[in-house]
């Protein structure tokens, strides 16, 4: 049995050391936002917090989760409820196919909870590790820029 | 190997599917009547009623479009799907607009071979011109016979009723729901040739940009696509592959499968293998034992890299002459001369292809993210061995694909592991490394071009020819669908025939626009390659459009004119010369910028000469001491015909322009005779957040009442040209084989 934090809910899950933590999100917690890019951490479209920091979840094993807390998009709002980045996502209308989203918000709550006013190329850098193929960058970039420009509250 | 021709489909439809074009196309200007006569367009539908507008045209049954009835409202069907483009709002937008009733009100279903029309493939900029051509009109035409039928129940003329949200009123406060109204009404009609008129200065949806209706789930983990889906009792699959195309199965140790924890399937038929198990990374396990444990072939041979495009000009190929006119002298006095050439690129879509199948009750059905569910149900049935009625094919989102990606082969593997495992659900995804090295390739490509000057500084002479693979593999028959080769009979796919002219295949945008008064202009058709080439979005115009403007830009020094006025001088298309204008003015063009490295582009392309308008100026600076690239400063300047949703398209220009600047910086497919090497995003590096431009500026004319022209892939090919010459006014190097920063490209710029 391994005991994983999710979201801020314990789960006891029946599963091998070895599973990495995106497919224990997936299938067995339920849960959609992270996703399956790569499996290689080259993407990002997996991307969720452990103890606040950035991690590619395909990679992150969950035997190596004890006492850490995980966070998905899922924690960040809803649909009724979005949270600011999510809010300025849907307000900058920053989809395409929308694929690479959830990892984008979750790399961006990162950066904005440790620095809450983040200069332009500190966002690029940050955010490089993600990939988007529709070439949503821009307006990415701009939804960011517009939680940044409302304080970086997040 | 089954006798090829009993697979082949060499009759007529498979011809015609390939070879034969767009009727979509008749109420646009300058498309020859004389492609009316045409049955099946090349999106893959067959046309039964050739004066009907878009794809009514295919469909010409009203209620194939509009239902309404009192249990379930308004329902209003599009057999094109959601790719990325936002196209599922917009035309949600046109259906409301045109029956009058708030979006909310409507049920909108995207395609479904159960419930919705065929309009083949949602591909080529297609989808507002011919699904929202259709229900533009139909919508229209199902409102009018709503009012008919209330004006005759109250005896009063239609003129005097209002409609409001799905209500019909008279001036003495009477009223009727439209599912009151419909009663007695026959929606089960071909629709007319003429539509109610309704000024686009008294829309309200059509031209606003109604938000998304797909964006809060995505952002907020709502299932969204086919990943999400959870059927009861679903298994979870992966795919076993050969090494390479042509490796055939040797032998597999299936006890080595069989001592991993839980319980793992094997599903094998001839060198086609699977595994599947409960649970999802069980069979990732299984299927990484499986890649260890089996034994192959050697397979094909594949070719050295380094003269790919000489092979091009080598291999048996069909050659088709694209355009031709004047008197072109041979040689010709004083030309310019270039070779261009282009990778093999990949569509790289982030989530690699996925499908759920289930085969129950002796139907199969199949969610894929295909971009046409038709075609793919006729593909599989076949496959199968099932009757096409016994095929279901769901479309449901998937990760953009821009193009035909491995969609249809994962939905294939799905059916194929669905039959195998009756009565369970299956879900079948592919790994990163698979999609790399099984989707079709955009193929790689060589164009030479020799054009030349009048004495006054005029375009005179223009000879062009162009080397390709397919660009159009679409699934014909079951032996397009790539599991389908590896299976103990194999299925063989349909021969390759290249789109026809004006919508073009490798040859798209191989005619340039401007006047040119003696002009050849010839594709040699390559039919064997050694990696499956097929659609990628905007197909040859994205070397064609870099070739031509290329070209036009030297050819504007040597007569020493500005490039933007040399491209004015000609073009007399008034909407050509409004969007070249439009960016000259916003860029401030010829507006130098400072520094060092620096320079700026221009390129213009009406996208295969008959759809949308695009002009775009590019500012850069070259960093020469590491080969960086970085674009200051984008304008484009697109003319689409009527705008249904302004934010719509100016997310297709702006995810257009960078998408165009990866492919055109830095993409090609490694490869050599060892293998290959772009098996995930280390061996094939898209654009990421730093190299992004700096600023992005869209300016939209919007042509009211006039038709759609379709947007999604207009910018591909100008966005490269632009960055092409403004690296060459940078630099002072004309770059002509792509990608143009390519690792180690420095050495192109000499000292």
């Amino acid at each position: 049995m391994i005991t994983l934090d999710i979201n801020g809910k314990t789960h006891e899950l029946d599963i091998a050391d070895d599973m990495p933590l995106l497919y224990a999100l997936r299938n067995q917690v339920g849960l959609n936002g992270a996703k399956y890019g790569c499996g290689l951490g080259q993407c990002g479209a997996c991307t969720v917090l452990v103890n606040d920091k950035p991690v590619f979840s395909c990679l992150t094993p969950c035997g190596a989760l004890a006492g850490k807390s995980v966070r998905t998009v899922e924690s960040l709002g809803s649909v009724d409820q979005p949270g600011p980045l999510q809010k300025a996502f849907i307000d900058e209308q920053a989809a395409q196919c929308g694929y690479c989203i959830a990892g984008m918000i979750v790399r961006a709550q990162a950066l904005l909870e440790a620095n809450p006013h983040p200069d332009d190329e500190t966002i690029r850098r940050h955010m490089a590790p993600n990939l988007c193929r529709c070439g949503t960058h821009v307006r990415i970039f701009a939804a960011i820029k517009s939680v940044v420009a409302q304080g970086g509250k997040v | 190997m089954k006798n090829p021709t009993q697979n082949v489909n060499l009759s007529r439809r498979a011809f015609v599917i390939n070879g034969a074009l767009v009727m979509g196309f008749a109420m646009l200007p300058g498309i020859p009547r004389a492609f009316a006569d045409t049955e099946v367009d090349t999106l893959g539908t067959t046309i039964l009623a050739p004066d009907l507008p878009g794809s009514l045209r295919a469909t010409p049954y009203l209620d194939a479009w509009i239902r309404i009835d009192a249990k379930d409202g308004i329902t209003v069907y599009t057999g094109k799907v959601e790719l990325g483009t936002g196209v599922k709002t917009a035309l949600l937008q046109i259906a409301a607009e045109r029956l009058e009733v708030s979006p909310g009100l409507i049920r909108f279903l995207t395609a479904d071979t159960a419930l919705t029309p065929n309009e083949g493939y949602t591909a080529g900029s297609h989808t507002i011109v011919d699904s929202g051509t259709a229900l533009f009109n139909a919508a229209a035409q199902v409102r009018q016979l709503l009012l008919e039928s209330a004006a005759r129940q109250w005896q009063r003329s239609i003129d005097s009723l209002t409609t409001r949200d799905a209500v019909i009123y008279d001036t003495q406060g009477r009223s009727m729901t439209y599912a009151q109204a419909v009663v007695g009404v026959q929606l089960h009609r071909f629709a007319s040739a003429n539509s109610p008129f309704k000024p686009a200065g008294s829309f309200t949806l059509i031209g606003k940009s109604l938000p998304r209706l797909d964006i809060p789930a995505k952002v907020s983990g709502g299932a969204a696509y086919v990943q999400d889906m959870r059927l009861p009792d679903m298994l979870h699959a992966r795919v076993i592959r050969p090494p390479r195309r042509g490796s055939q199965l040797l032998e597999i140790d299936e006890a080595a499968l069989r001592q991993l924890p839980g319980e793992v399937k094997l599903v094998r038929n001839g060198s086609y293998l699977a595994v599947v198990a409960t649970d999802e990374w069980l069979a990732v396990k299984a299927m990484r034992e499986g890649y260890a444990k089996a034994r192959w072939t050697e397979g094909n041979p594949l070719p050295d890299s380094t003269h790919i495009h000489q092979l091009l000009t080598e291999l048996p190929a069909r050659r088709y002459p694209v355009s031709a006119k004047g008197d072109l002298p041979q040689p010709l006095p004083r030309a310019y001369k270039a070779r261009v050439t282009k990778q093999y690129l990949m569509h790289g879509s982030i989530g690699p292809s996925c499908a759920v199948a289930w085969f129950k009750d002796g139907t199969l059905t199949v969610w894929t993210h295909t971009q046409g569910v038709y075609p793919l149900r006729a593909g599989i049935a076949e496959m199968v061995g099932l009757p096409v009625a016994q095929v279901r094919c769901i479309h449901a989102e998937g990760s953009g694909c821009y193009g035909h990606n491995g969609a249809d082969d994962a939905a294939a593997d799905a059916a194929l592991i669905a039959m195998a495992i009756p009565g369970k659900p299956i879900r079948v995804q592919w790994m990163r490394e698979q999609e790399n090295l099984w989707e079709p390739y955009s193929s790689a490509m060589l164009a030479e071009v020799e054009a030349g000057l009048d004495d006054s500084g005029r375009l005179r002479d223009w000879k062009y020819e162009l080397w390709s693979t397919p660009h159009n593999e679409r699934i014909v028959n079951a032996g397009r669908l790539l599991p389908a080769w590896l299976l103990a009979n194999p299925f063989t796919p349909a021969p390759s025939v290249p789109i026809a002219q004006p919508e073009g295949d490798g040859d798209r945008n191989a005619v340039p626009l401007y006047e040119i008064p003696n002009l050849k202009v010839d594709m040699n058709f390559v039919l064997t390659m050694p990696f499956r080439t097929s659609a990628m979005r905007s197909l040859g115009a994205h070397i064609n459009i870099f070739a031509i403007e290329s070209t036009v830009d030297e050819l504007a020094a040597r007569a020493t004119i500005d490039p933007v006025q040399f491209r004015l001088n000609h073009l007399s298309d008034p909407r050509a010369r409004a969007v070249v204008e439009r960016v000259a003015a916003e860029f401030r063009w010829p507006h130098k910028a400072t520094g060092p490295g620096s320079g700026i582009g221009f390129a213009f392309a009406r996208y295969k000469n008959i759809m949308g308008y695009c002009a775009i100026a590019v500012q850069l600076h070259v960093q020469r001491q590491t080969g960086q690239v970085m674009i200051d400063r984008v304008v484009a300047a697109v003319d689409v015909g009527q705008i249904v949703s302004p934010d719509g398209l100016l997310n297709q220009i702006q995810g257009g322009i960078v998408q165009s600047a990866s492919w055109t910086l830095y993409e090609r497919i490694l490869y050599d005779a060892s293998g290959m090497h772009s098996f995930d995003w280390s061996g094939y590096p898209i654009m990421r957040f730093p190299d992004l431009p700096q600023q992005v500026e869209v300016h939209m004319i919007d042509q009211p009442d006039q038709p759609f022209l379709g947007a999604a892939e207009i910018v591909q090919g100008p966005m490269a040209a632009a960055l092409g010459n403004a690296i060459n006014d940078a630099t002072g190097k004309r770059l002509l084989d792509l990608p143009l920063a390519r690792r180690g490209w420095q050495d192109a710029l000499g000292s």
